[in-house]
Protein backbone atom coordinates (compact mmCIF):
# COMPACT_ATOMS: atom_id res chain seq x y z
CA UNK A 1 0.00 0.00 0.00
CA UNK A 2 1.38 3.04 -0.91
CA UNK A 3 0.34 6.95 0.71
CA UNK A 4 -1.39 7.90 -2.66
CA UNK A 5 -4.66 7.24 -1.63
CA UNK A 6 -5.50 11.50 -2.17
CA UNK A 7 -3.71 11.14 -5.49
CA UNK A 8 -5.76 8.47 -7.17
CA UNK A 9 -8.49 9.62 -9.14
CA UNK A 10 -11.94 8.99 -8.25
CA UNK A 11 -13.86 7.19 -10.80
CA UNK A 12 -17.81 6.99 -9.76
CA UNK A 13 -18.88 3.50 -11.49
CA UNK A 14 -22.59 3.83 -11.96
CA UNK A 15 -24.89 1.85 -10.23
CA UNK A 16 -28.30 1.88 -12.15
CA UNK A 17 -29.47 -2.65 -10.98
CA UNK A 18 -27.65 -3.74 -14.17
CA UNK A 19 -25.55 -6.87 -13.82
CA UNK A 20 -22.08 -7.92 -11.53
CA UNK A 21 -20.56 -3.88 -11.01
CA UNK A 22 -18.83 -5.43 -7.89
CA UNK A 23 -15.96 -7.02 -10.31
CA UNK A 24 -15.95 -3.48 -11.95
CA UNK A 25 -15.12 -1.67 -8.79
CA UNK A 26 -12.99 -4.33 -8.08
CA UNK A 27 -10.44 -4.13 -11.30
CA UNK A 28 -10.75 -0.32 -11.27
CA UNK A 29 -9.36 -0.22 -7.66
CA UNK A 30 -6.59 -2.86 -8.72
CA UNK A 31 -5.83 -0.19 -11.49
CA UNK A 32 -5.02 2.58 -9.51
CA UNK A 33 -8.13 4.45 -8.38
CA UNK A 34 -10.36 5.72 -5.84
CA UNK A 35 -13.91 4.17 -6.81
CA UNK A 36 -17.29 5.41 -6.04
CA UNK A 37 -20.53 2.75 -6.63
CA UNK A 38 -23.06 5.07 -6.87
CA UNK A 39 -26.57 5.58 -8.56
CA UNK A 40 -26.95 9.35 -7.42
CA UNK A 41 -26.20 12.22 -9.98
CA UNK A 42 -25.03 14.26 -7.16
CA UNK A 43 -22.02 11.76 -6.73
CA UNK A 44 -20.85 12.91 -10.26
CA UNK A 45 -19.88 16.45 -9.12
CA UNK A 46 -16.74 14.77 -7.21
CA UNK A 47 -15.58 12.32 -9.80
CA UNK A 48 -12.71 12.61 -12.16
CA UNK A 49 -14.04 10.00 -14.73
CA UNK A 50 -17.17 7.87 -15.15
CA UNK A 51 -17.32 4.11 -15.76
CA UNK A 52 -21.03 2.79 -17.28
CA UNK A 53 -21.16 -0.70 -16.54
CA UNK A 54 -24.10 -3.24 -17.35
CA UNK A 55 -25.27 -6.87 -18.12
CA UNK A 56 -29.30 -7.26 -18.67
CA UNK A 57 -31.40 -5.60 -21.31
CA UNK A 58 -31.59 -2.13 -22.87
CA UNK A 59 -35.28 -1.19 -21.84
CA UNK A 60 -35.48 -2.29 -18.44
CA UNK A 61 -32.21 -0.35 -17.64
CA UNK A 62 -32.95 2.61 -19.84
CA UNK A 63 -36.34 2.77 -17.27
CA UNK A 64 -33.96 2.37 -14.32
CA UNK A 65 -31.53 5.04 -15.82
CA UNK A 66 -34.49 7.37 -15.98
CA UNK A 67 -36.41 6.75 -12.89
CA UNK A 68 -32.82 7.87 -11.25
CA UNK A 69 -32.61 10.94 -13.18
CA UNK A 70 -29.31 9.39 -14.58
CA UNK A 71 -29.57 9.35 -18.13
CA UNK A 72 -29.45 13.48 -18.61
CA UNK A 73 -27.17 13.73 -16.37
CA UNK A 74 -25.19 11.38 -18.43
CA UNK A 75 -25.31 12.76 -21.58
CA UNK A 76 -24.58 16.05 -20.02
CA UNK A 77 -21.01 14.09 -18.47
CA UNK A 78 -20.10 13.00 -22.12
CA UNK A 79 -20.69 16.20 -23.57
CA UNK A 80 -18.65 18.27 -20.89
CA UNK A 81 -15.29 16.08 -22.44
CA UNK A 82 -14.59 14.57 -19.38
CA UNK A 83 -13.60 10.76 -19.35
CA UNK A 84 -16.05 7.97 -19.70
CA UNK A 85 -15.61 4.34 -20.48
CA UNK A 86 -18.97 2.58 -20.73
CA UNK A 87 -18.83 -1.51 -20.35
CA UNK A 88 -21.25 -3.97 -22.53
CA UNK A 89 -24.27 -2.50 -21.80
CA UNK A 90 -22.87 0.79 -21.37
CA UNK A 91 -21.92 0.54 -25.16
CA UNK A 92 -25.20 -0.47 -26.72
CA UNK A 93 -27.06 2.42 -24.18
CA UNK A 94 -24.86 5.25 -26.13
CA UNK A 95 -26.79 4.72 -29.47
CA UNK A 96 -29.92 6.28 -30.59
CA UNK A 97 -32.40 2.81 -30.64
CA UNK A 98 -32.65 -1.16 -29.97
CA UNK A 99 -33.86 -4.54 -31.56
CA UNK A 100 -34.21 -5.54 -27.73
CA UNK A 101 -36.87 -3.09 -26.86
CA UNK A 102 -39.09 0.07 -27.45
CA UNK A 103 -37.32 2.36 -25.16
CA UNK A 104 -35.12 5.07 -26.83
CA UNK A 105 -31.11 4.60 -25.74
CA UNK A 106 -29.12 7.48 -24.84
CA UNK A 107 -28.05 9.02 -27.72
CA UNK A 108 -24.92 10.00 -27.84
CA UNK A 109 -23.59 7.78 -30.61
CA UNK A 110 -25.77 7.65 -33.98
CA UNK A 111 -26.79 4.01 -34.67
CA UNK A 112 -28.91 0.74 -33.18
CA UNK A 113 -28.18 -2.33 -31.39
CA UNK A 114 -28.94 -4.91 -33.46
CA UNK A 115 -29.56 -8.44 -32.69
CA UNK A 116 -26.40 -11.09 -32.91
CA UNK A 117 -27.20 -12.98 -36.68
CA UNK A 118 -28.88 -16.26 -36.23
CA UNK A 119 -27.01 -19.37 -37.11
CA UNK A 120 -24.72 -19.72 -33.57
CA UNK A 121 -25.10 -19.87 -30.36
CA UNK A 122 -26.82 -17.02 -28.24
CA UNK A 123 -25.45 -15.49 -26.17
CA UNK A 124 -22.13 -15.19 -27.58
CA UNK A 125 -20.35 -16.21 -24.23
CA UNK A 126 -16.51 -16.64 -24.18
CA UNK A 127 -13.02 -15.07 -25.10
CA UNK A 128 -12.90 -14.08 -28.77
CA UNK A 129 -10.46 -11.97 -30.14
CA UNK A 130 -10.55 -7.79 -31.14
CA UNK A 131 -8.71 -6.25 -33.68
CA UNK A 132 -7.85 -3.06 -32.49
CA UNK A 133 -7.69 0.26 -35.07
CA UNK A 134 -7.61 2.84 -32.98
CA UNK A 135 -4.55 4.88 -31.23
CA UNK A 136 -6.54 5.76 -28.53
CA UNK A 137 -4.69 5.68 -25.26
CA UNK A 138 -7.21 3.37 -23.36
CA UNK A 139 -6.14 0.91 -25.95
CA UNK A 140 -2.10 1.27 -25.64
CA UNK A 141 -0.16 -1.50 -25.45
CA UNK A 142 -2.64 -4.44 -25.84
CA UNK A 143 -1.80 -6.65 -28.20
CA UNK A 144 -3.76 -6.69 -31.53
CA UNK A 145 -6.07 -10.36 -32.02
CA UNK A 146 -6.12 -10.57 -28.03
CA UNK A 147 -8.76 -12.32 -26.37
CA UNK A 148 -11.52 -10.77 -23.71
CA UNK A 149 -14.47 -12.41 -22.43
CA UNK A 150 -18.01 -11.42 -24.01
CA UNK A 151 -21.61 -12.36 -23.13
CA UNK A 152 -24.01 -10.22 -24.72
CA UNK A 153 -26.71 -10.88 -27.46
CA UNK A 154 -26.95 -7.90 -29.07
CA UNK A 155 -24.26 -5.63 -30.97
CA UNK A 156 -24.07 -1.89 -31.18
CA UNK A 157 -24.03 -0.94 -34.77
CA UNK A 158 -22.73 2.72 -35.04
CA UNK A 159 -23.42 5.06 -38.04
CA UNK A 160 -20.27 6.55 -38.05
CA UNK A 161 -17.75 3.85 -39.41
CA UNK A 162 -14.73 6.32 -37.72
CA UNK A 163 -15.47 5.71 -34.67
CA UNK A 164 -15.04 1.92 -34.30
CA UNK A 165 -11.98 1.11 -32.43
CA UNK A 166 -12.08 -2.68 -32.17
CA UNK A 167 -13.46 -5.57 -34.57
CA UNK A 168 -14.84 -8.69 -33.42
CA UNK A 169 -15.89 -12.36 -35.25
CA UNK A 170 -18.93 -14.15 -34.41
CA UNK A 171 -21.28 -14.57 -37.39
CA UNK A 172 -20.70 -11.59 -39.05
CA UNK A 173 -18.15 -8.56 -37.92
CA UNK A 174 -19.42 -6.54 -35.35
CA UNK A 175 -18.13 -3.40 -33.33
CA UNK A 176 -16.36 -4.52 -29.99
CA UNK A 177 -15.29 -1.33 -28.85
CA UNK A 178 -15.64 2.55 -29.77
CA UNK A 179 -13.28 5.65 -29.34
CA UNK A 180 -13.81 9.48 -29.68
CA UNK A 181 -12.74 12.37 -28.30
CA UNK A 182 -13.28 11.74 -24.46
CA UNK A 183 -15.64 8.28 -24.74
CA UNK A 184 -14.12 4.69 -25.08
CA UNK A 185 -16.66 1.76 -24.48
CA UNK A 186 -16.45 -2.13 -24.91
CA UNK A 187 -18.64 -4.77 -25.62
CA UNK A 188 -16.22 -7.08 -23.51
CA UNK A 189 -16.14 -7.46 -20.19
CA UNK A 190 -12.31 -5.92 -19.24
CA UNK A 191 -13.08 -6.94 -15.90
CA UNK A 192 -13.29 -10.42 -16.65
CA UNK A 193 -10.93 -10.98 -19.28
CA UNK A 194 -7.86 -11.44 -16.97
CA UNK A 195 -4.46 -9.20 -17.71
CA UNK A 196 -5.18 -7.89 -20.83
CA UNK A 197 -8.44 -6.89 -19.24
CA UNK A 198 -6.59 -4.80 -16.43
CA UNK A 199 -4.58 -3.36 -18.66
CA UNK A 200 -7.31 -1.71 -20.48
CA UNK A 201 -8.60 -0.24 -16.81
CA UNK A 202 -5.19 0.63 -15.93
CA UNK A 203 -5.08 2.46 -19.24
CA UNK A 204 -8.17 4.46 -18.38
CA UNK A 205 -6.85 5.23 -14.59
CA UNK A 206 -3.72 6.71 -16.55
CA UNK A 207 -6.20 8.48 -19.05
CA UNK A 208 -8.30 9.41 -16.19
CA UNK A 209 -4.62 11.22 -14.42
CA UNK A 210 -3.60 13.19 -17.77
CA UNK A 211 -7.47 14.62 -18.42
CA UNK A 212 -7.80 16.30 -14.90
CA UNK B 1 -13.21 -16.20 -33.43
CA UNK B 2 -14.68 -17.56 -30.36
CA UNK B 3 -12.51 -19.77 -28.54
CA UNK B 4 -13.55 -23.35 -26.31
CA UNK B 5 -13.45 -23.15 -22.82
CA UNK B 6 -11.54 -25.13 -20.50
CA UNK B 7 -13.19 -24.71 -16.89
CA UNK B 8 -11.36 -26.08 -13.58
CA UNK B 9 -13.88 -27.30 -11.13
CA UNK B 10 -13.09 -26.42 -7.41
CA UNK B 11 -15.12 -28.70 -4.86
CA UNK B 12 -15.29 -25.82 -1.65
CA UNK B 13 -16.46 -27.21 1.99
CA UNK B 14 -17.34 -24.79 4.28
CA UNK B 15 -14.83 -22.22 2.95
CA UNK B 16 -12.29 -24.14 1.86
CA UNK B 17 -11.64 -26.19 -1.62
CA UNK B 18 -11.15 -29.78 -0.72
CA UNK B 19 -9.67 -32.48 -3.47
CA UNK B 20 -7.81 -29.26 -4.31
CA UNK B 21 -4.48 -29.18 -6.21
CA UNK B 22 -1.91 -31.23 -3.85
CA UNK B 23 0.97 -31.79 -6.01
CA UNK B 24 2.58 -28.32 -6.17
CA UNK B 25 3.90 -26.09 -3.90
CA UNK B 26 0.99 -23.64 -2.63
CA UNK B 27 1.19 -22.02 0.93
CA UNK B 28 -2.74 -23.08 1.52
CA UNK B 29 -3.96 -26.01 -0.99
CA UNK B 30 -7.36 -25.18 0.41
CA UNK B 31 -7.55 -21.65 -0.19
CA UNK B 32 -9.74 -20.69 -2.77
CA UNK B 33 -8.58 -17.61 -3.77
CA UNK B 34 -4.54 -19.07 -4.17
CA UNK B 35 -6.32 -22.37 -6.60
CA UNK B 36 -8.43 -19.77 -8.18
CA UNK B 37 -4.91 -17.29 -9.20
CA UNK B 38 -3.27 -20.92 -9.88
CA UNK B 39 -5.90 -21.93 -12.48
CA UNK B 40 -5.52 -18.27 -14.01
CA UNK B 41 -1.74 -18.23 -14.29
CA UNK B 42 -2.24 -21.66 -16.08
CA UNK B 43 -4.96 -20.30 -18.63
CA UNK B 44 -8.19 -21.20 -17.16
CA UNK B 45 -10.66 -19.78 -19.47
CA UNK B 46 -13.69 -19.67 -16.31
CA UNK B 47 -13.61 -21.28 -12.52
CA UNK B 48 -17.00 -23.12 -11.41
CA UNK B 49 -17.18 -23.20 -7.62
CA UNK B 50 -19.13 -25.72 -6.42
CA UNK B 51 -20.31 -25.50 -2.64
CA UNK B 52 -20.70 -28.85 -1.07
CA UNK B 53 -21.09 -27.22 2.18
CA UNK B 54 -23.43 -29.98 4.21
CA UNK B 55 -23.88 -27.86 7.50
CA UNK B 56 -26.31 -25.03 6.96
CA UNK B 57 -24.31 -23.14 9.89
CA UNK B 58 -21.91 -23.00 7.24
CA UNK B 59 -23.39 -21.90 4.15
CA UNK B 60 -22.60 -18.17 4.10
CA UNK B 61 -18.91 -18.83 4.08
CA UNK B 62 -19.37 -19.22 0.49
CA UNK B 63 -20.03 -15.51 -0.24
CA UNK B 64 -16.70 -14.22 1.42
CA UNK B 65 -14.96 -16.94 -0.65
CA UNK B 66 -16.92 -15.72 -3.30
CA UNK B 67 -15.47 -12.05 -2.32
CA UNK B 68 -11.99 -12.45 -1.92
CA UNK B 69 -11.91 -14.44 -5.09
CA UNK B 70 -12.86 -12.19 -7.12
CA UNK B 71 -10.83 -9.41 -5.54
CA UNK B 72 -7.99 -11.39 -6.64
CA UNK B 73 -9.09 -13.43 -9.90
CA UNK B 74 -10.24 -11.30 -13.28
CA UNK B 75 -11.82 -13.89 -14.74
CA UNK B 76 -15.57 -15.26 -15.20
CA UNK B 77 -16.33 -17.55 -12.07
CA UNK B 78 -19.88 -19.36 -11.47
CA UNK B 79 -21.02 -20.48 -8.54
CA UNK B 80 -23.03 -23.52 -7.37
CA UNK B 81 -24.28 -25.83 -4.86
CA UNK B 82 -27.10 -25.42 -2.33
CA UNK B 83 -28.40 -22.14 -4.22
CA UNK B 84 -32.39 -22.33 -3.34
CA UNK B 85 -34.21 -19.06 -3.95
CA UNK B 86 -33.50 -15.49 -6.28
CA UNK B 87 -32.29 -14.39 -2.88
CA UNK B 88 -29.65 -16.77 -2.79
CA UNK B 89 -28.80 -15.97 -6.83
CA UNK B 90 -28.63 -12.18 -5.46
CA UNK B 91 -26.25 -12.51 -2.44
CA UNK B 92 -23.64 -14.57 -4.59
CA UNK B 93 -24.01 -12.26 -7.71
CA UNK B 94 -23.74 -9.48 -4.82
CA UNK B 95 -20.00 -10.92 -3.89
CA UNK B 96 -18.77 -10.58 -6.94
CA UNK B 97 -19.48 -14.31 -8.89
CA UNK B 98 -20.62 -13.84 -12.43
CA UNK B 99 -22.79 -16.79 -12.65
CA UNK B 100 -24.41 -18.99 -10.54
CA UNK B 101 -25.28 -22.57 -11.42
CA UNK B 102 -28.64 -23.69 -10.41
CA UNK B 103 -29.69 -27.73 -10.11
CA UNK B 104 -32.20 -29.34 -7.77
CA UNK B 105 -33.56 -25.92 -6.65
CA UNK B 106 -34.41 -25.27 -10.86
CA UNK B 107 -35.91 -28.83 -10.95
CA UNK B 108 -38.30 -28.14 -7.79
CA UNK B 109 -39.43 -24.63 -8.73
CA UNK B 110 -38.20 -24.38 -12.68
CA UNK B 111 -39.97 -20.52 -11.86
CA UNK B 112 -36.55 -20.14 -9.98
CA UNK B 113 -34.49 -19.77 -13.37
CA UNK B 114 -37.34 -17.61 -15.17
CA UNK B 115 -37.67 -15.42 -11.98
CA UNK B 116 -33.33 -14.82 -11.45
CA UNK B 117 -33.33 -14.49 -15.28
CA UNK B 118 -35.36 -11.98 -15.49
CA UNK B 119 -34.37 -9.83 -12.58
CA UNK B 120 -30.47 -10.30 -13.04
CA UNK B 121 -30.02 -11.79 -17.07
CA UNK B 122 -29.87 -14.96 -18.70
CA UNK B 123 -26.03 -14.88 -18.80
CA UNK B 124 -25.74 -15.65 -15.29
CA UNK B 125 -27.91 -18.36 -14.90
CA UNK B 126 -26.66 -21.63 -15.24
CA UNK B 127 -28.95 -25.00 -15.28
CA UNK B 128 -26.42 -27.84 -14.34
CA UNK B 129 -28.21 -31.32 -14.53
CA UNK B 130 -27.22 -34.36 -13.74
CA UNK B 131 -27.74 -36.86 -16.32
CA UNK B 132 -27.65 -40.74 -16.42
CA UNK B 133 -28.40 -43.36 -19.37
CA UNK B 134 -32.16 -45.03 -18.35
CA UNK B 135 -33.02 -48.21 -17.50
CA UNK B 136 -36.36 -49.66 -18.98
CA UNK B 137 -37.62 -49.79 -15.32
CA UNK B 138 -37.71 -45.94 -15.72
CA UNK B 139 -40.31 -45.53 -18.44
CA UNK B 140 -42.87 -45.96 -15.68
CA UNK B 141 -45.08 -43.30 -16.25
CA UNK B 142 -45.35 -43.71 -12.15
CA UNK B 143 -41.86 -42.03 -12.17
CA UNK B 144 -42.49 -38.80 -13.30
CA UNK B 145 -42.21 -36.31 -9.76
CA UNK B 146 -42.25 -33.04 -9.96
CA UNK B 147 -44.00 -32.18 -13.56
CA UNK B 148 -46.77 -31.96 -15.81
CA UNK B 149 -46.11 -35.77 -16.65
CA UNK B 150 -46.93 -34.70 -20.14
CA UNK B 151 -44.69 -32.77 -21.17
CA UNK B 152 -41.00 -33.69 -19.23
CA UNK B 153 -41.19 -37.29 -18.30
CA UNK B 154 -39.28 -39.97 -19.90
CA UNK B 155 -40.73 -41.33 -22.91
CA UNK B 156 -39.69 -44.62 -24.95
CA UNK B 157 -37.49 -42.46 -26.80
CA UNK B 158 -35.98 -41.02 -23.86
CA UNK B 159 -32.04 -42.07 -23.43
CA UNK B 160 -30.75 -40.00 -20.59
CA UNK B 161 -32.91 -39.27 -17.25
CA UNK B 162 -32.29 -36.10 -15.21
CA UNK B 163 -30.76 -37.32 -11.67
CA UNK B 164 -30.15 -35.26 -8.49
CA UNK B 165 -28.50 -35.77 -5.08
CA UNK B 166 -25.19 -36.56 -6.71
CA UNK B 167 -26.68 -39.14 -9.12
CA UNK B 168 -28.41 -40.74 -6.56
CA UNK B 169 -32.29 -39.69 -6.87
CA UNK B 170 -34.34 -40.22 -10.26
CA UNK B 171 -36.51 -37.39 -11.20
CA UNK B 172 -38.52 -39.21 -14.10
CA UNK B 173 -37.59 -36.33 -16.53
CA UNK B 174 -35.78 -36.25 -19.29
CA UNK B 175 -32.56 -34.79 -19.96
CA UNK B 176 -33.55 -33.23 -23.17
CA UNK B 177 -36.78 -32.05 -22.79
CA UNK B 178 -35.46 -30.51 -19.43
CA UNK B 179 -32.86 -28.97 -21.02
CA UNK B 180 -34.90 -27.03 -23.84
CA UNK B 181 -37.22 -25.94 -21.20
CA UNK B 182 -34.64 -24.59 -19.20
CA UNK B 183 -33.58 -22.49 -21.90
CA UNK B 184 -37.40 -21.23 -22.85
CA UNK B 185 -37.21 -20.57 -18.93
CA UNK B 186 -33.79 -18.10 -19.91
CA UNK B 187 -31.16 -19.94 -18.86
CA UNK B 188 -28.28 -18.77 -20.49
CA UNK B 189 -25.99 -21.82 -20.31
CA UNK B 190 -26.27 -25.67 -19.14
CA UNK B 191 -23.65 -27.38 -17.28
CA UNK B 192 -24.20 -31.05 -18.72
CA UNK B 193 -23.06 -33.72 -16.55
CA UNK B 194 -22.56 -37.11 -17.36
CA UNK B 195 -23.59 -39.44 -13.82
CA UNK B 196 -22.75 -42.67 -16.17
CA UNK B 197 -18.97 -41.39 -17.12
CA UNK B 198 -18.14 -39.41 -13.95
CA UNK B 199 -15.31 -40.36 -12.28
CA UNK B 200 -14.12 -42.83 -14.90
CA UNK B 201 -12.30 -41.13 -16.96
CA UNK B 202 -13.19 -43.19 -19.67
CA UNK B 203 -14.07 -39.93 -21.84
CA UNK B 204 -17.15 -37.60 -22.03
CA UNK B 205 -20.60 -39.14 -22.89
CA UNK B 206 -20.18 -37.80 -26.75
CA UNK B 207 -23.64 -38.54 -27.70
CA UNK B 208 -25.27 -36.96 -24.63
CA UNK B 209 -23.75 -33.85 -25.46
CA UNK B 210 -24.41 -33.74 -28.96
CA UNK B 211 -27.79 -34.31 -28.50
CA UNK B 212 -28.42 -31.49 -26.12
CA UNK B 213 -26.08 -29.60 -27.66
CA UNK B 214 -28.04 -29.35 -30.80
CA UNK B 215 -31.03 -29.13 -29.35
CA UNK B 216 -30.30 -25.69 -27.61
CA UNK B 217 -29.83 -22.55 -28.46
CA UNK B 218 -27.35 -21.61 -25.61
CA UNK B 219 -23.91 -22.93 -24.98
CA UNK B 220 -23.39 -26.47 -23.32
CA UNK B 221 -20.30 -26.93 -20.92
CA UNK B 222 -19.47 -30.55 -21.10
CA UNK B 223 -18.87 -32.21 -17.36
CA UNK B 224 -17.95 -35.93 -16.15
CA UNK B 225 -15.49 -38.19 -17.88
CA UNK B 226 -11.75 -36.51 -18.89
CA UNK B 227 -9.48 -38.69 -18.36
CA UNK B 228 -7.24 -37.94 -21.92
CA UNK B 229 -6.14 -34.85 -23.82
CA UNK B 230 -8.32 -36.83 -26.53
CA UNK B 231 -11.49 -36.72 -24.46
CA UNK B 232 -11.36 -33.08 -24.61
CA UNK B 233 -11.27 -32.67 -28.45
CA UNK B 234 -14.09 -35.57 -28.31
CA UNK B 235 -16.38 -33.39 -26.37
CA UNK B 236 -15.91 -30.35 -28.46
CA UNK B 237 -15.66 -31.82 -31.67
CA UNK B 238 -18.29 -34.88 -31.77
CA UNK B 239 -19.83 -33.80 -28.58
CA UNK B 240 -20.38 -30.04 -30.21
CA UNK B 241 -19.28 -28.72 -26.53
CA UNK B 242 -18.70 -25.38 -25.98
CA UNK B 243 -16.52 -25.54 -23.04
CA UNK B 244 -15.42 -28.55 -21.26
CA UNK B 245 -15.10 -28.91 -17.50
CA UNK B 246 -12.56 -30.92 -15.68
CA UNK B 247 -12.11 -31.23 -11.96
CA UNK B 248 -9.35 -34.31 -10.91
CA UNK B 249 -7.16 -34.53 -13.93
CA UNK B 250 -6.33 -30.96 -13.01
CA UNK B 251 -6.23 -31.15 -9.57
CA UNK B 252 -3.90 -34.59 -9.63
CA UNK B 253 -1.88 -32.66 -12.43
CA UNK B 254 -2.27 -35.32 -14.99
CA UNK B 255 -2.53 -32.50 -17.29
CA UNK B 256 -2.63 -28.58 -16.82
CA UNK B 257 -4.66 -26.85 -18.89
CA UNK B 258 -1.74 -25.64 -21.21
CA UNK B 259 -1.48 -28.68 -21.68
CA UNK B 260 -5.07 -29.03 -23.15
CA UNK B 261 -4.95 -26.03 -25.03
CA UNK B 262 -1.84 -26.82 -26.75
CA UNK B 263 -3.72 -30.55 -27.68
CA UNK B 264 -6.59 -28.83 -29.08
CA UNK B 265 -4.75 -26.11 -30.79
CA UNK B 266 -2.98 -28.70 -32.05
CA UNK B 267 -6.14 -29.99 -33.16
CA UNK B 268 -7.19 -26.92 -35.09
CA UNK B 269 -9.84 -26.02 -31.98
CA UNK B 270 -9.63 -22.01 -31.25
CA UNK B 271 -8.50 -22.06 -27.69
CA UNK B 272 -7.33 -18.73 -25.66
CA UNK B 273 -3.41 -19.28 -25.88
CA UNK B 274 -2.55 -19.05 -22.28
CA UNK B 275 -0.57 -16.08 -20.86
CA UNK B 276 -3.93 -14.43 -22.07
CA UNK B 277 -2.04 -12.64 -25.31
CA UNK B 278 -2.93 -12.88 -28.82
Amino acid sequence: MTNSEVERPIITVIDYQAGNIRSVEKALEKSGASVKVSGKASDLEKSDAVVFPGQGSCDSSMVNLRNQGLDEVLVEWINSGKPFMGVCLGLQLLLEESDEGDERGLGVLEGRVEKLPEGQKVPHMGWNSVRFTTDHPVFKGVSQNSYFYFVHSYIAVPKASSIIAGHTEYGRDFCSAVAFDNVVAVQFHPEKSGENGLNIYKNFVSYVESSS
Amino acid sequence: MLTKRIIPCLDVDAGRVVKGVSFVNLRDAGDPAELASYYDAQGADELVFLDITASSDSRETILSVVEDVSEQVFIPLTVGGGIRTVTDVRKILESGADKVSLNTAALKDPDVISQAANRFGSQCIVVAIDAKRTSSSNFDESSSQHFDPTSLSLSQESTWEVFTHGGREPTGIDVVKWSLMAEELGAGEILLTSMDADGHENGYDIQLLREVSESVNIPVIASGGAGTLDHFREAVEEGMADAVLAASIFHFGTFDIGDVKDYLGSCGIPVRPVGNLA
